[in-house]
């Protein structure tokens, strides 16, 4: 029982019960909050898997840019208080049992991988995950891609203006 | 340097994608069915990084994929939240049953 492993299990458990804090809590600042909550301990999981760059990032795109748009718009149409006022009981129980049902089929699957079942991560090791070594790679081999993604953020941000203007 | 078994990331995962699945079945504000969605992606983001290092320890395809994946997800919540605000524009409210137009 080391201290990564212990690490995380709390990291795990942070996660989880923030993820079921956000579903449960009906102002939608606070699902906000405990998102953001969510993805630091994503961010947490990251850091342990080597993946350093991709912790940061995560942290500064989710939790720094697509949260706080989030926070302004809720806050920009006034809906901090108690929303969700009428609750379908038969919605509840079919998404209850959808989910479910899908959970229960894919932990099954996940818990008869022989192949996996007794397969190790290395954690806290190597440093493939640095931006020096990422940065090379992602501007030699994945170039093309990466235009491709600034064109994206173009069209999303051209159609976020057309979309969001008044007439 | 420590191990922890691949499967228990595998299970963080699936949890966290159905409690977003179960999110996105059953909420009715739009805004928290976007942020479900943003977990689901999450969760499948943990599972690139896992395999990732756990196949190829020395190459960067699972991060590249988490990266392409972080960046459309910005770009989708910004043209959601567009049409958010203009689906409260005309109806005053962001519930998804209210904005039934297209129903039949």
């Amino acid at each position: 029982m080391s201290a990564t492993y212990i690490l995380f299990w709390f990291l795990s458990a942070l996660a989880v019960v923030s993820a079921l804090m956000v579903l449960f809590s009906k102002n939608p600042v606070h699902s906000v909050l405990w998102l953001i909550a969510v993805f630091f301990a994503i961010s947490g999981h990251y850091i342990l898997m080597n993946a350093q760059f991709l912790a940061i990032v995560n942290i500064i795109v989710y939790a720094g840019a697509i949260m706080v748009l989030f926070l302004f718009v809720i806050m920009l149409m006034n809906l901090n208080k108690e929303t969700e006022p009428r609750k379908n009981i038969w919605m509840k129980l079919a998404g209850a049992i959808a989910a479910g049902s899908l959970l229960m089929i894919l932990v099954s699957l996940v818990g008869q991988a022989t192949e996996l079942s007794h397969r190790n991560l290395l954690m806290k090791d190597g440093d493939i995950g640095l931006i020096k070594n990422l940065g090379k790679i992602l501007f030699s081999q994945y170039v093309v891609p990466f235009e491709i993604t600034s064109i994206l953020f173009l069209s999303a941000m051209v159609g976020a203006v057309v979309i969001g203007k008044k007439d | 340097m420590s191990q922890t078994p691949l499967i228990q990331i595998l299970f963080l995962s699936v949890g966290l994608f159905f409690i977003g699945m179960y999110g996105l079945l059953t909420r009715r504000n739009v805004i928290t069915i976007l942020m479900s969605i943003e977990l689901i992606l999450n969760s499948v983001n943990i599972n690139f990084v896992a395999f990732n290092k756990y196949l190829y320890p020395h190459q960067l395809e699972g991060l590249f994929f988490t990266i392409f994946i972080i960046t459309i997800a910005a770009a989708e919540a910004a043209v959601a939240i567009a049409i958010i605000i203009n689906l409260y524009r005309s109806h005053h409210s962001v519930d998804v049953e209210d904005a039934n137009e297209l129903k039949w």
